[in-house]
């Protein structure tokens, strides 16, 4: 079944005023397409955990979402500087940030422990080349 | 519990409250955290938020896991974007002077319990 791309949006480096905009973005229009809202809030979850690390972490980035009627998929790709150590990443507790960033309350090194938690499927590529890329699948079903 | 109860056990003042504010609004779990991936491994919508943080990425959080409720503790004021976020949201902000462990507890002595979390099984990547 073809995918329908339903948002992209660009993710601006350390923009802690609009981070976040796509996730929301993104829930209003699952919203409005009858998702169900367990999925809605999964969904949420998975691409606000990714949409802030690309803030927080990368130079910059992009979040695409595609649904079909069986799933959706979540891409986020960024332009690096890419995950030092991927299995660490996976670490609960685990987390690069600076200071400046875990006293906004991020950082806390669950993110993408998060996001392995309500994805149905995930994979992810990073590279100090090729910058970070993710995606995530969610049934919808 | 109802909000009115909650304002009261808490002393708090209000910060913002929206459109649908009732009183009688029921308030069926809480989460305490200053941590907002914490905040995110909750999995139940209906749920009040006690946190030390203030900037608007807490409004932005609760968004996401369905919280309506926000009260900042250690009588801290929220940042004028962070009210600004909730009024857009439609997300009821309140301030109350007591620290985060007391107005926990004083919550749960009245009955409101833990949110259960979410332990879905992660899928091998």
């Amino acid at each position: 079944m073809q995918k329908q791309q339903i948002m992209c949006k660009e993710i601006e480096s350390f923009d802690f005023q609009s981070g976040g905009e796509a996730s929301s973005n993104l829930k209003n229009i699952l919203r409005k397409l009858g998702v169900n809202s367990d999925l809605v809030r999964k969904t949420s979850i998975v691409t606000y955990e990714l949409e802030m690390n690309v803030v927080i972490h990368s130079l910059g980035g992009e979040i695409t979402a595609l649904i079909s009627e069986e799933e959706l998929e979540i891409r986020v790709d960024d332009v690096g500087p890419g995950i030092e150590d991927l299995d660490k990443a996976f670490t609960p507790g685990y987390s690069t940030a600076s200071n400046e960033i875990r006293e906004m309350g991020f950082g806390a090194g669950m993110g993408l422990v998060n996001v392995k938690r309500y994805a149905d499927k995930l994979t992810i590529e990073s590279s100090k080349e090729n910058g970070t890329h993710v995606k995530v699948l969610i049934k919808l079903f | 519990m109802n909000l009115k109860e909650l304002k009261t056990l808490l002393k708090a003042d209000i910060i913002f409250e929206g459109q649908g504010y009732s009183d009688d609004f029921e308030i069926l779990n809480a989460c305490g955290a200053d941590l907002m991936s914490d905040v995110l491994a909750f999995s139940n919508e209906k749920t009040l938020l006690l946190t030390g943080l203030t900037n608007p990425q807490v409004v932005r959080t609760a968004e996401m896991v369905g919280i309506k409720i926000i009260v900042f503790v250690r009588g801290k004021d929220p940042q004028i974007e962070t009210v600004a976020l909730a009024n857009q949201l439609d997300i009821f902000l309140y301030s109350t002077a007591k620290p985060l462990f007391e107005a926990c507890g004083i919550l749960y002595k009245y009955g409101i319990g833990p949110e259960e979390m979410n332990y879905i099984e992660p899928p091998n990547i």
